[in-house]
């Protein structure tokens, strides 16, 4: 690919690698931080563990 | 009983957090799979468009994610309904967890058409009709999540966005439409229109699977956000309960 505005392509693709894999980051580790909470106040309470 | 009796059965929290548990993983790797073949279709089969030349890539990404902006807060408005009309309990969530989602999407539509429309248009942002009704939606996503973070009381919370969002929901028609009722330096629509789309097969297919594969990718991260939700609420009632059953505070004795 030799095009002149190359750049303006190169810089969308980045640009769209860095809100796919940070939406989907945030989604994995919002799970785990919520989930371990829940778990760990579940366990200091002494109720049942709720599904995930 | 009836069409809607799988719906309903689902439409509640425990049945399902179970529906995604099962669901989630599958969903992954279909939406891999369908990201990965929309990448190469667009940035390796797909030809050169013959009046954008290799700039036509920028297509693939800006039209789903603009598409998916539209239908994270058409999402938000019907959660919202049932919000306001049934206090269904898992309306608000998936209200709450659509937000940054569609907010995310739009973020990249506005910046990639401003990538594209640098080279195309020669200039990176005009304040036509289509564009500035966009960049309100990114503003309306923005304040709705504000709106949200700032009442502590969640029924209020809910409550305020929903309403807020049906009001702002009038945008989504004014940003399709805007490219007819007013002069717009934005082309017309090319897919969604009466008749054929005015668009070569050879850049449409690859349109049409980035689209699929970005509708799977917010699907599959609503359905995981809205699980993650329902975590935080459970968590937020049982740290209340836990509050309250604790014995109350003693206060030490003074020396």
């Amino acid at each position: 690919m030799n095009d002149p505005h190359l750049g303006f392509i190169v810089a969308s693709y980045a640009i769209g690698l860095v809100v796919v894999a940070g939406a989907i980051a945030w989604t994995v580790i919002d799970h785990r931080i919520q989930s371990r909470a829940l778990a760990e106040l579940e366990a200091r309470s002494g109720r049942r563990r709720s599904p995930r | 009983m009836g069409i809607f009796s799988p719906i309903t059965a689902l439409a509640n929290p425990a049945r399902f957090s179970a529906f995604s548990a099962r669901a989630l993983p599958w969903l992954s790797g279909v939406t891999a799979l369908m990201m990965a073949l929309g990448l190469y279709l667009g940035l390796v089969v797909a030809p050169a468009d013959y009046q954008q030349g290799e700039t036509v890539r920028i297509m693939f990404l800006h039209v789903p994610s603009a598409w998916l902006g539209m239908m994270g807060y058409t999402v938000m408005a019907a959660a919202s309904l049932g919000v306001l009309i049934w206090r269904h309990p898992l309306a608000d969530v998936a209200a709450k967890a659509a937000a940054p989602l569609g907010a995310a999407f739009t973020f990249l539509a506005l910046a990639t058409g401003s990538l594209w429309g640098k080279p195309m248009w020669g200039t990176y942002w005009v304040w036509d009709a289509r564009l500035t009704s966009f960049l309100i939606l990114f503003l309306m996503y923005l304040g709705l999540m504000a709106l949200r973070s700032a009442i502590d009381e969640p029924s209020r919370a809910a409550k305020a966005c929903a309403i807020l969002t049906l009001v702002g929901s009038i945008n989504i028609p004014i940003i399709k439409f805007s490219v007819e009722w007013w002069n717009t330096l934005h082309q017309p629509a090319s897919v969604l229109k009466m008749g054929k789309p005015a668009m070569d097969p050879s850049i449409l297919t690859p349109l049409l699977v980035n689209a699929l594969a970005f509708t799977l990718l917010f699907v599959t991260l609503h359905l995981a956000a809205m699980r993650t939700e329902l975590v935080r609420r459970r968590l937020r009632t049982l740290r209340i309960t836990t509050a309250s059953a604790a014995p109350a505070f003693a206060p030490e004795p003074a020396e």
